[in-house]
């Protein structure tokens, strides 16, 4: 049968040291009680993994395979392995969160599902699983990533699901939370909401974490198979942080550095960055979304405006469990900056032929960055998804001479 | 006198009248600084009870469209936590006395820090706190200093609130409970829903004695002539707001909408 990490005891329930929680208003507090007890519930029953198992399987394609590298560990001097979840049914990561949580729908009796997306990826899992198991669907979108992920927009739609355009605010990630959660409250006896990171109220960081530590299972398992060893360094992207936690959740007891990558879009110094954990000016402990987390802020406690060239990893909190492994210096959080990705991307493409998302170039920077320092290390990188849909905003990044051919 | 005793004045008179208090939402800072502060005083005279006054954030949750861009136009114009406290000082400056409650999220409030921002509050004539992102669980460290400082602490429920978790929620409260109406967000509804009456009473039940205030979705004469004899307390924000819109703001427009809803509870001296 299928294997997970299970849930971490926690010393006080829904957090992780001082950060998580449950800061939302009080009409969705029954909701989030009814559904931490049906995902327990659902993690120990056998008929609930058997299918989330067959569904992985038969339709996700699971096992996603690890690739060697072997041009790209070439040109850096290191040995670097990709977990490729870009070769998931459609195309990321996202996928195995949404089917977890639209069969918990299912399971709630609720039959209309809600979800925000940035990139579209997770917006296109969740319609994805919502037309699988036929359940009603509405995704809320920023106008501003709408626009730089125009043929998400379509796939939605094409697979049944109403996109909601959303204008407030700066108009990307954030704001398509802060709207999927005013529905929520307003619709939550029928509405079940598919958040689709390792973020928010409690118990969603621990049913993310869950569902996507099958990443991070399969990856050990796959390195001890062919390998007869773990890698030295295991390196993911961090928007809200739940392909990273997925892949990391499987590792925290080995003897494995991990390292969590933010986008460090212009750079810190420019402002237009989505590292809250880099700058330790603006990125500081507050609440976003229901959680207690590291927030960029401004001094006055409102929530400051991101910049990243990729919209997955555009969002101004991260996952509390992150700040957690962060304090006890258990992962090590870096930055990647929009340039930098563009170049992995490149790289990637041109040795491996493989076009990465732009979020998993992040990672991929990191470790051609890793490389030199650690001549030899064994690299994991977790390629959370494909970069098909990135593909205008590279073309015109590269028409602004960020970077050339 | 502190907030606590001056809150529960409030509804004491109203009890003794045999009238709900009429509390009153405004967004500091909206249209302007200097307009709302005039609105906020207008509001006192033309006998509101309790105003809350918001504090804008950026990312409000509970919030629907018209509080969404009254707080969002209010943050353009640059108003941030010390301006509303500074306006709070200005309109006790200007004899304004009625209880003044702050609506805010909690972010703004761990910016500052719990301890130094209910000192500035209290120091600056602020009466009580309602923060809707911050259910019971989490609420218990702020309602503890609001208490110690005076404060008056103003929970939420709302209509999926079993009677058992209400009950633990008004125990809470040092002011009143701020009932939600409806399962949703804020903003003006043309009618009030249709079980709003028999959530009002179970609720009153399960409160046990602490006055309970409604709120969301009131905004007409007739849903204050509804609830008047249901409620201790009848809340109206975004209704305001778009009457205040649609006037340019008018003083005379503002001061004349509490005035009918004033005139809507049944035995009111016209």
């Amino acid at each position: 049968m299928i294997r997970l990490i299970s849930p971490p005891i926690q010393e006080r329930p829904g957090y992780f040291g001082p950060y998580g929680g449950r800061y939302v208003p009080e009409t969705l507090i029954p909701a989030l009680e009814e559904l931490e007890a049906a995902f327990h519930e659902a993690v120990n029953d056998p008929g609930f993994l058997r299918e989330f198992e067959d569904l992985l399987r038969t339709y996700v394609g699971r096992p996603t395979p690890l690739t060697e590298a072997r041009r790209l560990s070439e040109a850096v001097g290191a040995r670097i392995f990709l977990k490729r979840e870009d070769l998931a049914h459609t195309g990321a990561h996202k996928i195995n969160n949404a089917l977890g949580q639209a069969l918990l729908a299912k399971r709630l009796g609720k039959r209309r599902v809600v979800a925000e997306t940035g990139a579209g990826q997770h917006g296109v899992a969740t319609a994805t699983a919502c037309a699988l198991l036929g359940l009603e669907c509405v995704i809320y979108m920023g106008t501003v990533d709408m626009a730089r992920q125009r043929p998400n927009v379509f796939r939605m739609r094409l697979l049944g699901a109403e996109v909601r355009p959303v204008d407030a605010g700066s108009q990307t990630l954030k704001d398509a939370i802060n709207e999927a959660i005013r529905d929520w409250v307003t619709n939550v006896r029928t509405t079940h909401y598919l958040l689709g990171s390792a973020l928010g109220p409690h118990p969603y960081p621990l049913i993310v974490r869950t569902f996507q530590s099958v990443i991070g299972v399969e990856a050990r398992a796959q390195m001890l198979e062919r390998f007869g060893r773990l890698p030295d360094v295991a390196v993911a992207c961090v928007g809200g942080g739940s392909n990273a936690i997925g892949l990391f959740a499987a590792f925290l007891e080995d003897p494995v550095e991990l390292v969590g990558v933010e986008a460090g879009g212009e750079g810190i110094s420019s402002g237009r960055h989505a590292t809250r954990f880099a700058d330790g000016d603006r990125g500081r402990v507050g609440v976003l979304h229901g959680t207690r987390t590291y927030v960029l802020q401004d001094p006055w406690g409102q929530i400051l405006d991101t910049h990243s060239i990729s919209a997955g990893l555009d969002y101004p909190a991260v996952g509390p469990e992150h700040a957690w492994l962060r304090d006890r210096n258990r992962v090590r959080y870096t930055a990647v900056t929009d340039v930098e990705a563009l170049a992995a991307f490149q790289a990637l493409a041109r040795l491996e032929g493989i076009l990465p998302a732009l979020e998993s170039a992040h990672a991929v920077a990191e470790a051609m960055r890793l490389a030199p320092a650690r001549p030899g290390a064994w690299i994991l990188v977790n390629l959370s998804g494909r970069g098909d849909k990135d593909l205008e905003t590279v073309a015109k990044a590269m028409g602004e001479g960020k970077t050339s051919l | 006198m502190n907030g606590i005793d001056a809150v529960r004045e409030v509804f004491q008179r109203a009890r003794t009248s045999r009238r709900p208090a009429l509390i009153f939402y405004w967004p500091v800072g909206y249209p302007d600084l200097e307009t709302s502060i005039r609105i906020v005083a207008d509001l006192a005279q033309a006998g509101a009870d309790l105003i809350e006054l918001g504090l804008p954030f950026s990312d409000p949750l509970a919030d629907g469209p018209v509080i969404q861009r009254a707080t969002q136009r209010a943050l353009e114009n640059g108003v941030r936590t010390p301006h509303v406290l500074e306006a709070v000082a200005r309109l006790r400056a200007m004899g304004v006395r009625l209880p003044l409650s702050l609506m805010t999220y909690v972010n703004p409030i761990m910016a500052r820090g719990i301890p130094r921002f209910l000192e500035e509050a209290a120091q600056a004539g602020v009466d009580g706190l309602i923060v809707p992102d911050l259910p019971l669980e989490e609420a218990e460290e702020l309602r503890a200093a609001a208490d110690a400082i005076g404060l008056a602490w103003v929970p939420l429920a709302a209509p999926t609130t079993p009677d058992e978790r209400l009950a633990r929620i008004a125990a809470t409260a040092t002011g009143f409970l701020y009932l939600v109406s409806v399962t949703g967000i804020t903003g003006a509804r043309d009618r009030l829903p249709a079980d709003g009456i028999a959530h009002l009473r179970r609720a009153r039940r399960a409160a046990g004695g602490v006055p309970v205030a409604i709120g969301f979705g009131i905004s007409r004469p007739e849903h204050v002539r509804e609830l008047a004899s249901e409620a201790d307390g009848l809340i109206i924000g975004s209704a305001l707001i778009q009457h205040g819109e649609a006037s340019g703001f008018d003083e005379e427009a503002l001061s004349g909408f509490v005035r009918v809803l004033r005139e809507a509870i049944p035995g009111s001296p016209v």
